[in-house]
Protein backbone atom coordinates (compact mmCIF):
# COMPACT_ATOMS: atom_id res chain seq x y z
CA UNK A 1 0.00 0.00 0.00
CA UNK A 2 1.25 3.26 -0.41
CA UNK A 3 2.95 5.60 2.19
CA UNK A 4 0.49 8.03 4.00
CA UNK A 5 1.57 11.15 6.41
CA UNK A 6 0.28 12.38 9.44
CA UNK A 7 0.26 15.48 10.46
CA UNK A 8 -1.08 16.67 13.99
CA UNK A 9 -3.31 19.78 14.37
CA UNK A 10 -1.04 21.25 16.45
CA UNK A 11 1.52 21.07 13.30
CA UNK A 12 -1.16 22.52 11.14
CA UNK A 13 -2.05 25.15 12.78
CA UNK A 14 1.87 26.25 13.41
CA UNK A 15 1.39 25.88 9.08
CA UNK A 16 -1.49 28.46 9.31
CA UNK A 17 -0.07 30.45 11.69
CA UNK A 18 3.51 30.99 9.53
CA UNK A 19 1.41 31.68 6.38
CA UNK A 20 2.40 28.96 4.77
CA UNK A 21 0.78 28.11 1.11
CA UNK A 22 -1.41 24.24 1.88
CA UNK A 23 -3.55 22.79 0.10
CA UNK A 24 -6.45 20.81 1.87
CA UNK A 25 -8.76 18.22 0.77
CA UNK A 26 -11.95 18.44 2.73
CA UNK A 27 -13.73 15.62 2.38
CA UNK A 28 -16.58 16.37 5.14
CA UNK A 29 -20.10 16.14 3.19
CA UNK A 30 -20.90 19.49 1.40
CA UNK A 31 -23.16 20.62 4.02
CA UNK A 32 -20.90 20.76 7.12
CA UNK A 33 -18.09 22.17 5.05
CA UNK A 34 -20.10 25.28 3.54
CA UNK A 35 -21.11 25.92 7.58
CA UNK A 36 -17.59 25.36 9.03
CA UNK A 37 -14.07 25.23 7.84
CA UNK A 38 -10.34 25.46 7.81
CA UNK A 39 -9.47 28.98 7.04
CA UNK A 40 -5.93 30.83 7.03
CA UNK A 41 -3.90 33.56 4.71
CA UNK A 42 -2.71 30.76 2.56
CA UNK A 43 -4.78 28.23 2.39
CA UNK A 44 -5.99 26.45 -0.52
CA UNK A 45 -9.39 24.57 0.17
CA UNK A 46 -11.11 22.31 -1.82
CA UNK A 47 -14.57 19.98 -0.99
CA UNK A 48 -15.17 16.67 -2.39
CA UNK A 49 -17.08 14.28 0.21
CA UNK A 50 -15.01 11.13 0.95
CA UNK A 51 -18.32 8.56 -0.26
CA UNK A 52 -17.55 10.28 -3.93
CA UNK A 53 -13.72 9.22 -3.74
CA UNK A 54 -14.50 5.35 -2.64
CA UNK A 55 -13.94 4.01 -5.84
CA UNK A 56 -11.13 6.21 -7.43
CA UNK A 57 -9.89 9.88 -6.71
CA UNK A 58 -11.05 10.72 -10.74
CA UNK A 59 -14.36 13.18 -9.14
CA UNK A 60 -11.21 15.51 -7.67
CA UNK A 61 -7.88 14.61 -9.68
CA UNK A 62 -7.96 17.92 -11.71
CA UNK A 63 -7.80 19.78 -8.40
CA UNK A 64 -5.14 18.20 -7.06
CA UNK A 65 -1.55 19.96 -7.10
CA UNK A 66 0.94 17.47 -8.44
CA UNK A 67 3.96 18.99 -7.10
CA UNK A 68 2.91 20.33 -3.35
CA UNK A 69 1.98 18.11 -0.34
CA UNK A 70 -1.96 17.67 0.16
CA UNK A 71 -3.58 17.87 3.25
CA UNK A 72 -6.49 15.56 4.03
CA UNK A 73 -8.94 16.80 6.66
CA UNK A 74 -12.94 15.63 7.79
CA UNK A 75 -14.27 15.04 10.45
CA UNK A 76 -12.45 12.47 12.88
CA UNK A 77 -9.88 11.53 10.95
CA UNK A 78 -11.11 8.27 9.75
CA UNK A 79 -12.27 9.28 6.12
CA UNK A 80 -9.05 11.35 5.84
CA UNK A 81 -7.27 8.44 6.06
CA UNK A 82 -9.12 6.20 3.43
CA UNK A 83 -8.97 9.59 1.31
CA UNK A 84 -5.20 10.19 1.65
CA UNK A 85 -4.90 6.24 1.16
CA UNK A 86 -6.51 6.86 -2.38
CA UNK A 87 -4.19 9.50 -3.44
CA UNK A 88 -1.48 8.05 -2.53
CA UNK A 89 -2.01 5.26 -4.57
CA UNK A 90 -2.74 7.29 -7.73
CA UNK A 91 0.70 8.05 -7.34
CA UNK A 92 1.10 11.46 -5.26
CA UNK A 93 3.82 10.81 -2.76
CA UNK A 94 3.05 14.01 -1.03
CA UNK A 95 -0.14 13.18 1.05
CA UNK A 96 -0.94 13.91 4.96
CA UNK A 97 -4.22 12.50 6.68
CA UNK A 98 -4.94 15.59 9.10
CA UNK A 99 -5.10 13.29 12.57
CA UNK A 100 -8.00 13.56 14.76
CA UNK A 101 -10.29 15.98 11.75
CA UNK A 102 -12.06 19.23 12.69
CA UNK A 103 -13.16 17.66 15.74
CA UNK A 104 -9.60 18.14 17.09
CA UNK A 105 -8.72 21.36 15.20
CA UNK A 106 -12.12 22.89 16.64
CA UNK A 107 -10.05 21.57 20.27
CA UNK A 108 -6.65 22.66 19.41
CA UNK A 109 -5.55 25.62 21.40
CA UNK A 110 -1.70 27.68 20.60
CA UNK A 111 -0.79 30.08 22.91
CA UNK A 112 0.92 33.14 21.78
CA UNK A 113 2.60 35.64 24.12
CA UNK A 114 1.16 39.26 23.61
CA UNK A 115 3.65 41.39 25.21
CA UNK A 116 4.87 42.11 28.63
CA UNK A 117 3.26 42.66 31.91
CA UNK A 118 4.71 43.99 35.41
CA UNK A 119 7.15 40.70 36.52
CA UNK A 120 5.45 38.91 33.61
CA UNK A 121 3.81 37.96 30.38
CA UNK A 122 0.16 37.52 28.93
CA UNK A 123 -0.89 34.82 26.84
CA UNK A 124 -3.31 34.29 23.96
CA UNK A 125 -4.57 31.17 23.54
CA UNK A 126 -5.80 31.19 19.69
CA UNK A 127 -8.78 28.31 19.40
CA UNK A 128 -8.04 28.61 15.78
CA UNK A 129 -10.91 26.20 14.71
CA UNK A 130 -13.81 28.23 16.53
CA UNK A 131 -12.23 31.43 16.56
CA UNK A 132 -12.26 32.16 20.24
CA UNK A 133 -9.90 33.70 22.42
CA UNK A 134 -8.54 32.93 26.21
CA UNK A 135 -6.09 34.91 28.35
CA UNK A 136 -3.18 33.85 30.47
CA UNK A 137 -1.65 36.50 32.58
CA UNK A 138 1.41 35.35 34.34
CA UNK A 139 3.21 37.73 36.73
CA UNK A 140 6.16 36.93 39.70
CA UNK A 141 4.82 32.90 39.21
CA UNK A 142 0.98 33.64 39.55
CA UNK A 143 -1.05 33.75 37.29
CA UNK A 144 -5.17 34.09 36.44
CA UNK A 145 -6.69 32.85 33.31
CA UNK A 146 -10.12 35.01 31.29
CA UNK A 147 -12.51 32.92 29.27
CA UNK A 148 -11.04 29.70 29.52
CA UNK A 149 -12.45 27.33 27.16
CA UNK A 150 -13.98 23.87 27.93
CA UNK A 151 -10.62 22.05 26.84
CA UNK A 152 -8.75 22.19 30.17
CA UNK A 153 -5.54 20.28 29.38
CA UNK A 154 -3.86 22.67 27.25
CA UNK A 155 -4.78 25.30 29.73
CA UNK A 156 -3.01 23.01 32.86
CA UNK A 157 0.10 21.48 30.59
CA UNK A 158 1.01 24.98 30.02
CA UNK A 159 0.84 26.52 33.55
CA UNK A 160 2.47 23.12 34.85
CA UNK A 161 5.23 23.78 32.61
CA UNK A 162 5.79 27.04 33.10
CA UNK A 163 5.54 26.72 37.23
CA UNK A 164 2.32 29.29 37.54
CA UNK A 165 0.33 28.97 39.95
CA UNK A 166 -3.09 30.14 39.49
CA UNK A 167 -5.19 32.13 41.31
CA UNK A 168 -8.35 33.06 39.61
CA UNK A 169 -10.26 31.91 36.61
CA UNK A 170 -12.39 34.48 35.42
CA UNK A 171 -15.11 34.59 32.58
CA UNK A 172 -16.03 38.11 30.96
CA UNK A 173 -19.91 37.01 30.87
CA UNK A 174 -22.04 34.19 30.46
CA UNK A 175 -21.09 32.95 27.12
CA UNK A 176 -23.21 31.57 24.55
CA UNK A 177 -21.22 30.57 21.56
CA UNK A 178 -19.24 27.64 23.40
CA UNK A 179 -18.76 25.55 26.95
CA UNK A 180 -16.71 27.95 29.55
CA UNK A 181 -13.84 25.78 31.10
CA UNK A 182 -14.30 27.73 33.75
CA UNK A 183 -15.68 25.99 37.22
CA UNK A 184 -13.91 22.89 35.88
CA UNK A 185 -10.33 24.39 35.61
CA UNK A 186 -10.95 26.70 38.53
CA UNK A 187 -11.80 23.40 40.56
CA UNK A 188 -8.22 21.54 38.72
CA UNK A 189 -5.78 24.54 39.44
CA UNK A 190 -6.94 25.20 43.06
CA UNK A 191 -8.30 28.55 41.94
CA UNK A 192 -11.46 30.73 42.87
CA UNK A 193 -13.91 31.36 39.90
CA UNK A 194 -15.32 34.69 38.86
CA UNK A 195 -18.46 35.59 36.99
CA UNK A 196 -20.18 38.80 36.95
CA UNK A 197 -23.28 37.92 39.10
CA UNK A 198 -25.92 39.85 36.67
CA UNK A 199 -25.41 37.34 34.43
CA UNK A 200 -25.73 34.39 36.79
CA UNK A 201 -29.35 34.39 37.55
CA UNK A 202 -30.39 30.42 37.82
CA UNK A 203 -26.63 29.58 38.29
CA UNK A 204 -26.15 26.08 40.23
CA UNK A 205 -22.41 26.01 41.43
CA UNK A 206 -20.51 28.79 43.86
CA UNK A 207 -18.82 31.46 42.36
CA UNK A 208 -16.93 35.00 43.51
CA UNK A 209 -19.15 37.68 42.24
CA UNK A 210 -17.02 39.95 39.88
CA UNK A 211 -18.46 43.74 40.78
CA UNK A 212 -17.04 47.01 39.21
CA UNK A 213 -13.92 48.50 39.54
CA UNK A 214 -13.00 45.37 41.38
CA UNK A 215 -9.57 44.42 41.77
CA UNK A 216 -7.43 41.54 41.48
CA UNK A 217 -3.71 40.99 41.99
CA UNK A 218 -1.74 38.75 40.45
CA UNK A 219 2.03 38.79 41.52
CA UNK A 220 2.54 42.49 40.96
CA UNK A 221 0.37 43.11 37.77
CA UNK A 222 -3.56 44.26 38.73
CA UNK A 223 -6.25 43.34 37.08
CA UNK A 224 -9.26 46.28 37.11
CA UNK A 225 -12.79 45.23 36.16
CA UNK A 226 -14.74 47.13 34.21
CA UNK A 227 -18.45 47.00 34.06
CA UNK A 228 -19.13 46.89 30.28
CA UNK A 229 -22.84 45.51 29.36
CA UNK A 230 -24.44 45.27 26.38
CA UNK A 231 -23.79 41.71 24.62
CA UNK A 232 -25.50 40.49 28.24
CA UNK A 233 -26.39 42.47 30.88
CA UNK A 234 -23.48 41.55 33.28
CA UNK A 235 -20.85 41.84 30.41
CA UNK A 236 -17.25 43.18 32.30
CA UNK A 237 -14.28 44.03 30.67
CA UNK A 238 -10.75 43.68 32.68
CA UNK A 239 -8.19 46.39 32.25
CA UNK A 240 -4.43 44.05 32.75
CA UNK A 241 -1.72 46.46 33.76
CA UNK A 242 -3.22 49.60 32.46
CA UNK A 243 -2.15 48.49 29.21
CA UNK A 244 -4.29 45.50 28.13
CA UNK A 245 -8.29 45.82 27.51
CA UNK A 246 -10.09 42.49 27.50
CA UNK A 247 -13.32 42.91 26.03
CA UNK A 248 -14.47 40.15 25.94
CA UNK A 249 -17.53 39.92 23.57
CA UNK A 250 -18.48 43.32 23.03
CA UNK A 251 -15.70 44.95 21.03
CA UNK A 252 -13.81 42.61 18.26
CA UNK A 253 -11.14 44.19 16.48
CA UNK A 254 -13.37 44.21 13.00
CA UNK A 255 -16.66 43.97 14.11
CA UNK A 256 -18.55 44.88 17.69
CA UNK A 257 -20.62 42.59 19.93
CA UNK A 258 -24.82 41.96 18.90
CA UNK A 259 -26.86 42.40 21.86
CA UNK A 260 -29.53 39.64 21.18
CA UNK A 261 -27.89 36.17 22.38
CA UNK A 262 -31.07 36.12 25.27
CA UNK A 263 -33.17 37.22 23.08
CA UNK A 264 -32.83 40.69 24.09
CA UNK A 265 -31.68 42.94 21.60
CA UNK A 266 -33.71 45.52 22.17
CA UNK A 267 -33.28 46.06 25.98
CA UNK A 268 -29.75 45.96 25.75
CA UNK A 269 -29.18 48.06 22.77
CA UNK A 270 -28.73 51.29 24.74
CA UNK A 271 -26.41 48.90 27.08
CA UNK A 272 -23.88 48.26 24.51
CA UNK A 273 -24.47 51.68 22.62
CA UNK A 274 -23.17 53.17 26.16
CA UNK A 275 -20.18 50.97 26.81
CA UNK A 276 -19.10 51.57 23.12
CA UNK A 277 -19.79 54.87 22.60
CA UNK A 278 -19.33 56.46 26.06
CA UNK A 279 -17.62 54.25 28.73
CA UNK A 280 -15.11 52.83 26.65
CA UNK A 281 -13.86 56.14 24.89
CA UNK A 282 -13.14 57.51 28.31
CA UNK A 283 -10.30 54.66 28.57
CA UNK A 284 -6.79 55.47 27.23
CA UNK A 285 -6.96 54.95 23.74
CA UNK A 286 -3.52 53.42 24.16
CA UNK A 287 -5.11 50.48 25.37
CA UNK A 288 -4.54 47.35 23.42
CA UNK A 289 -7.93 45.49 22.89
CA UNK A 290 -8.17 41.92 22.96
CA UNK A 291 -11.26 40.27 22.41
CA UNK A 292 -12.52 37.03 23.50
CA UNK A 293 -13.39 36.14 19.66
CA UNK A 294 -12.26 36.43 16.07
CA UNK A 295 -14.41 36.27 13.01
CA UNK A 296 -11.49 35.79 10.28
CA UNK A 297 -8.11 35.84 9.61
CA UNK A 298 -8.01 39.02 8.13
CA UNK A 299 -8.20 39.93 11.94
CA UNK A 300 -4.79 38.17 13.20
CA UNK A 301 -1.64 40.33 13.42
CA UNK A 302 1.56 38.19 11.58
CA UNK A 303 2.27 36.41 14.57
CA UNK A 304 -1.17 35.03 14.93
CA UNK A 305 -2.19 36.94 17.86
CA UNK A 306 -5.90 39.04 17.60
CA UNK A 307 -5.34 42.58 18.96
CA UNK A 308 -5.27 46.53 18.36
CA UNK A 309 -4.99 49.80 20.53
CA UNK A 310 -8.03 50.96 21.15
CA UNK A 311 -7.35 54.33 19.73
CA UNK A 312 -7.06 52.69 16.24
CA UNK A 313 -10.36 50.99 16.59
CA UNK A 314 -12.35 53.94 17.09
CA UNK A 315 -10.61 55.16 13.69
CA UNK A 316 -11.22 52.00 11.94
CA UNK A 317 -13.84 49.99 13.53
CA UNK A 318 -17.51 50.12 11.36
CA UNK A 319 -19.71 49.69 14.65
CA UNK A 320 -17.35 52.33 16.57
CA UNK A 321 -18.49 54.71 14.00
CA UNK A 322 -22.04 54.96 13.69
CA UNK A 323 -22.99 58.71 14.84
CA UNK A 324 -26.63 58.29 14.53
CA UNK A 325 -28.19 56.67 17.48
CA UNK A 326 -30.94 54.94 15.32
CA UNK A 327 -29.06 54.07 12.65
CA UNK A 328 -27.02 52.10 15.39
CA UNK A 329 -30.04 50.78 16.79
CA UNK A 330 -31.12 49.49 13.52
CA UNK A 331 -27.50 47.95 12.70
CA UNK A 332 -27.10 45.81 16.01
CA UNK A 333 -30.83 44.50 15.86
CA UNK A 334 -31.77 44.20 12.45
CA UNK A 335 -30.58 41.78 10.15
CA UNK A 336 -28.78 39.54 12.71
CA UNK A 337 -26.48 36.54 11.53
CA UNK A 338 -28.16 33.25 12.79
CA UNK A 339 -27.95 31.98 16.37
CA UNK A 340 -24.75 29.76 17.19
CA UNK A 341 -25.51 26.26 17.51
CA UNK A 342 -27.36 25.29 20.44
CA UNK A 343 -26.81 28.46 21.69
CA UNK A 344 -29.59 28.16 24.58
CA UNK A 345 -28.15 24.59 25.47
CA UNK A 346 -24.76 26.03 25.78
CA UNK A 347 -25.79 29.25 28.08
CA UNK A 348 -27.64 26.38 30.39
CA UNK A 349 -24.55 24.26 30.82
CA UNK A 350 -22.15 27.13 31.72
CA UNK A 351 -24.67 27.71 34.31
CA UNK A 352 -24.70 24.01 35.42
CA UNK A 353 -28.29 23.41 34.48
CA UNK A 354 -27.57 20.90 32.31
CA UNK A 355 -24.99 18.33 32.82
CA UNK A 356 -24.53 17.17 29.35
CA UNK A 357 -21.77 14.17 28.13
CA UNK A 358 -18.35 14.76 26.53
CA UNK A 359 -19.29 13.67 23.39
CA UNK A 360 -22.66 15.78 23.88
CA UNK A 361 -20.25 19.28 25.31
CA UNK A 362 -18.28 18.63 21.58
CA UNK A 363 -21.44 19.03 19.37
CA UNK A 364 -23.21 21.52 20.67
CA UNK A 365 -19.89 23.83 19.81
CA UNK A 366 -19.89 22.11 16.73
CA UNK A 367 -20.10 24.96 13.94
CA UNK A 368 -18.32 28.54 13.80
CA UNK A 369 -19.00 31.10 15.82
CA UNK A 370 -21.47 33.83 15.04
CA UNK A 371 -21.66 36.61 17.99
CA UNK A 372 -20.26 39.44 15.95
CA UNK A 373 -21.81 42.30 13.73
CA UNK A 374 -19.99 44.16 10.93
CA UNK B 1 -43.69 -0.34 14.47
CA UNK B 2 -41.30 -2.19 12.88
CA UNK B 3 -39.85 -1.19 9.28
CA UNK B 4 -40.29 -4.34 6.66
CA UNK B 5 -36.95 -4.33 4.69
CA UNK B 6 -34.98 -6.68 2.22
CA UNK B 7 -31.92 -6.37 3.77
CA UNK B 8 -29.79 -5.15 6.83
CA UNK B 9 -26.52 -3.83 7.43
CA UNK B 10 -25.32 -3.77 10.85
CA UNK B 11 -22.83 -1.00 10.57
CA UNK B 12 -23.15 0.06 14.58
CA UNK B 13 -19.71 0.72 16.61
CA UNK B 14 -18.35 1.60 13.17
CA UNK B 15 -16.51 4.86 12.39
CA UNK B 16 -17.22 7.37 9.50
CA UNK B 17 -15.95 6.35 6.63
CA UNK B 18 -16.91 2.93 7.26
CA UNK B 19 -20.63 2.97 7.45
CA UNK B 20 -21.00 4.50 4.46
CA UNK B 21 -18.86 2.13 2.59
CA UNK B 22 -20.28 -1.20 4.07
CA UNK B 23 -23.48 0.28 2.84
CA UNK B 24 -22.20 1.20 -0.84
CA UNK B 25 -20.51 -2.53 -1.07
CA UNK B 26 -24.06 -4.01 0.23
CA UNK B 27 -25.92 -2.28 -1.77
CA UNK B 28 -24.20 -3.53 -5.12
CA UNK B 29 -25.67 -7.06 -4.07
CA UNK B 30 -28.86 -6.10 -3.83
CA UNK B 31 -31.98 -5.84 -6.49
CA UNK B 32 -32.71 -2.00 -8.22
CA UNK B 33 -36.00 -1.42 -5.84
CA UNK B 34 -35.11 -2.96 -2.78
CA UNK B 35 -34.56 -1.56 0.19
CA UNK B 36 -32.34 -1.67 2.69
CA UNK B 37 -31.86 -1.02 6.86
CA UNK B 38 -28.29 0.69 7.86
CA UNK B 39 -28.17 0.31 11.37
CA UNK B 40 -25.13 2.50 12.80
CA UNK B 41 -24.23 4.33 15.77
CA UNK B 42 -21.81 7.10 14.20
CA UNK B 43 -24.18 10.38 14.57
CA UNK B 44 -21.97 11.92 11.70
CA UNK B 45 -24.27 8.79 9.57
CA UNK B 46 -27.44 10.55 8.89
CA UNK B 47 -26.00 13.20 6.78
CA UNK B 48 -23.10 11.45 5.11
CA UNK B 49 -25.87 8.96 3.69
CA UNK B 50 -28.45 11.32 3.03
CA UNK B 51 -25.68 13.29 0.87
CA UNK B 52 -24.01 9.94 -0.53
CA UNK B 53 -27.91 8.92 -1.85
CA UNK B 54 -28.69 11.53 -3.49
CA UNK B 55 -24.93 12.21 -5.43
CA UNK B 56 -25.57 8.10 -6.36
CA UNK B 57 -29.25 8.25 -7.19
CA UNK B 58 -30.43 6.26 -4.30
CA UNK B 59 -33.85 7.19 -2.14
CA UNK B 60 -33.06 8.19 0.97
CA UNK B 61 -36.27 7.29 2.97
CA UNK B 62 -35.69 8.40 6.52
CA UNK B 63 -33.86 7.50 9.50
CA UNK B 64 -35.56 6.26 12.84
CA UNK B 65 -33.65 6.27 16.39
CA UNK B 66 -33.72 3.92 18.63
CA UNK B 67 -31.43 4.50 21.48
CA UNK B 68 -28.01 5.11 20.91
CA UNK B 69 -28.70 3.12 17.27
CA UNK B 70 -30.12 5.06 13.69
CA UNK B 71 -31.72 2.66 11.71
CA UNK B 72 -31.06 4.49 8.16
CA UNK B 73 -33.17 3.32 5.35
CA UNK B 74 -32.05 3.52 2.03
CA UNK B 75 -33.96 1.91 -1.38
CA UNK B 76 -32.03 1.14 -4.62
CA UNK B 77 -32.15 3.26 -7.26
CA UNK B 78 -33.98 1.76 -10.24
CA UNK B 79 -34.89 2.29 -13.85
CA UNK B 80 -38.38 3.18 -13.27
CA UNK B 81 -38.24 6.86 -13.49
CA UNK B 82 -37.34 5.95 -17.55
CA UNK B 83 -40.16 4.38 -18.56
CA UNK B 84 -42.88 5.49 -20.20
CA UNK B 85 -46.56 4.23 -18.48
CA UNK B 86 -49.35 2.14 -20.52
CA UNK B 87 -52.10 2.49 -18.23
CA UNK B 88 -54.81 4.48 -20.42
CA UNK B 89 -56.64 5.90 -16.65
CA UNK B 90 -54.82 8.62 -15.77
CA UNK B 91 -55.64 11.00 -12.81
CA UNK B 92 -53.17 13.81 -11.79
CA UNK B 93 -52.91 14.12 -8.07
CA UNK B 94 -54.07 17.61 -7.71
CA UNK B 95 -57.43 16.02 -8.52
CA UNK B 96 -56.82 13.09 -5.67
CA UNK B 97 -56.45 16.13 -3.41
CA UNK B 98 -59.78 17.37 -4.45
CA UNK B 99 -61.61 14.24 -4.60
CA UNK B 100 -59.96 13.08 -0.71
CA UNK B 101 -61.89 16.33 0.36
CA UNK B 102 -65.26 15.30 -1.15
CA UNK B 103 -67.52 13.00 0.07
CA UNK B 104 -66.88 9.73 -2.17
CA UNK B 105 -65.66 6.32 -1.15
CA UNK B 106 -62.50 5.93 -2.87
CA UNK B 107 -59.60 3.32 -1.89
CA UNK B 108 -55.54 4.62 -2.63
CA UNK B 109 -53.53 1.83 -2.97
CA UNK B 110 -50.16 2.41 -2.02
CA UNK B 111 -47.52 0.41 -4.12
CA UNK B 112 -44.08 1.39 -2.45
CA UNK B 113 -42.16 -0.57 -0.48
CA UNK B 114 -43.25 -0.61 3.21
CA UNK B 115 -40.21 1.00 4.24
CA UNK B 116 -41.03 4.23 1.58
CA UNK B 117 -44.83 3.92 3.22
CA UNK B 118 -43.65 3.86 6.32
CA UNK B 119 -41.73 7.19 6.00
CA UNK B 120 -44.61 9.30 4.53
CA UNK B 121 -47.76 8.03 3.03
CA UNK B 122 -51.85 9.42 2.35
CA UNK B 123 -53.67 8.80 5.78
CA UNK B 124 -56.04 5.91 4.86
CA UNK B 125 -53.88 4.47 1.79
CA UNK B 126 -53.92 0.96 1.68
CA UNK B 127 -50.05 -0.78 1.24
CA UNK B 128 -49.47 -3.55 -0.92
CA UNK B 129 -45.98 -3.81 -2.58
CA UNK B 130 -46.04 -4.02 -6.51
CA UNK B 131 -43.83 -7.41 -6.15
CA UNK B 132 -46.63 -8.90 -3.71
CA UNK B 133 -49.59 -7.35 -5.74
CA UNK B 134 -49.95 -10.93 -7.73
CA UNK B 135 -50.71 -12.83 -4.21
CA UNK B 136 -52.51 -10.14 -2.22
CA UNK B 137 -55.12 -8.63 -4.86
CA UNK B 138 -57.76 -10.33 -3.02
CA UNK B 139 -57.35 -7.92 -0.11
CA UNK B 140 -59.17 -5.14 -2.28
CA UNK B 141 -62.42 -4.80 -3.87
CA UNK B 142 -63.11 -5.54 -7.30
CA UNK B 143 -65.83 -3.25 -7.76
CA UNK B 144 -63.85 0.12 -5.69
CA UNK B 145 -62.90 2.73 -7.01
CA UNK B 146 -59.04 2.22 -6.93
CA UNK B 147 -56.40 4.58 -6.86
CA UNK B 148 -52.96 3.14 -7.20
CA UNK B 149 -50.06 5.80 -6.30
CA UNK B 150 -46.42 5.25 -6.06
CA UNK B 151 -43.16 7.42 -5.74
CA UNK B 152 -43.39 8.18 -9.66
CA UNK B 153 -46.34 7.19 -11.54
CA UNK B 154 -44.41 4.08 -12.91
CA UNK B 155 -44.93 0.82 -10.48
CA UNK B 156 -48.39 2.26 -10.18
CA UNK B 157 -48.38 2.41 -14.12
CA UNK B 158 -47.67 -1.60 -13.77
CA UNK B 159 -50.31 -2.53 -10.86
CA UNK B 160 -52.55 -0.59 -13.12
CA UNK B 161 -52.25 -2.64 -15.51
CA UNK B 162 -51.73 -6.20 -13.09
CA UNK B 163 -55.35 -4.74 -11.37
CA UNK B 164 -57.18 -4.00 -14.66
CA UNK B 165 -56.25 -7.57 -15.94
CA UNK B 166 -57.48 -9.46 -13.34
CA UNK B 167 -61.13 -7.51 -14.11
CA UNK B 168 -60.65 -4.80 -11.17
CA UNK B 169 -63.37 -2.61 -13.10
CA UNK B 170 -61.89 1.24 -12.00
CA UNK B 171 -58.64 1.17 -11.35
CA UNK B 172 -56.33 4.96 -11.86
CA UNK B 173 -52.98 5.62 -12.01
CA UNK B 174 -52.49 8.54 -9.70
CA UNK B 175 -49.93 10.31 -11.36
CA UNK B 176 -46.92 11.75 -10.91
CA UNK B 177 -46.67 10.17 -7.40
CA UNK B 178 -45.57 10.88 -3.99
CA UNK B 179 -42.79 12.72 -4.71
CA UNK B 180 -44.53 15.68 -5.45
CA UNK B 181 -47.33 15.15 -2.91
CA UNK B 182 -48.01 18.14 -0.92
CA UNK B 183 -51.29 16.82 0.87
CA UNK B 184 -52.04 15.05 4.53
CA UNK B 185 -49.07 12.45 5.31
CA UNK B 186 -49.11 9.75 7.72
CA UNK B 187 -45.95 8.32 9.36
CA UNK B 188 -45.85 4.71 10.99
CA UNK B 189 -42.61 3.76 11.72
Amino acid sequence: MAEVNHISVKELTEKILNHEKLFILDVRNTGEFDDWKVEGENVEIHNQPYFDLMDGVEPVEEKLPKEEPIYVICAKGGSSQMVAEQIAEAGYDNVYSIEGGMKAYSEHLEPIKVGEVSDGEIYQFVRIGKGCLSYLIVSNGEGAIVDSNRMSTPYEQFVSKHQVDVKYVIDTHLHADHISGGKNLAEKLGADYYLPPKDAEGITFEFNDIQEDDELNVGSTKIKSFYSPGHTIGSTSYIVDDQYLLTGDILFIESIGRPDLAGKAEDWVSDLRETLYERYKKLSHDLIVLPAHYMSVDEMNDDGTVSENLGELYKENHGLNIEDEQEFRHAVTDNLPPQPNSYDEIRQTNLGKMDPEDEKRREMEIGPNRCAIK
Amino acid sequence: MEVNVNHVLDAKGLACPMPIVKTKKEIDQIEPGQVIEIQATDQGSTADLKAWAENTGHQYLGTKEEGDVLKHYVRKSSEEDTTETKHQDVLELENLKDRLEGDEQITILDVREPAEYAFGHIPGSINIPLGELEDRSEELNQDDDIHVICRTGNRSDLAAQKLSGKGFSSVKNVVPGMKDWDGPVNQNH
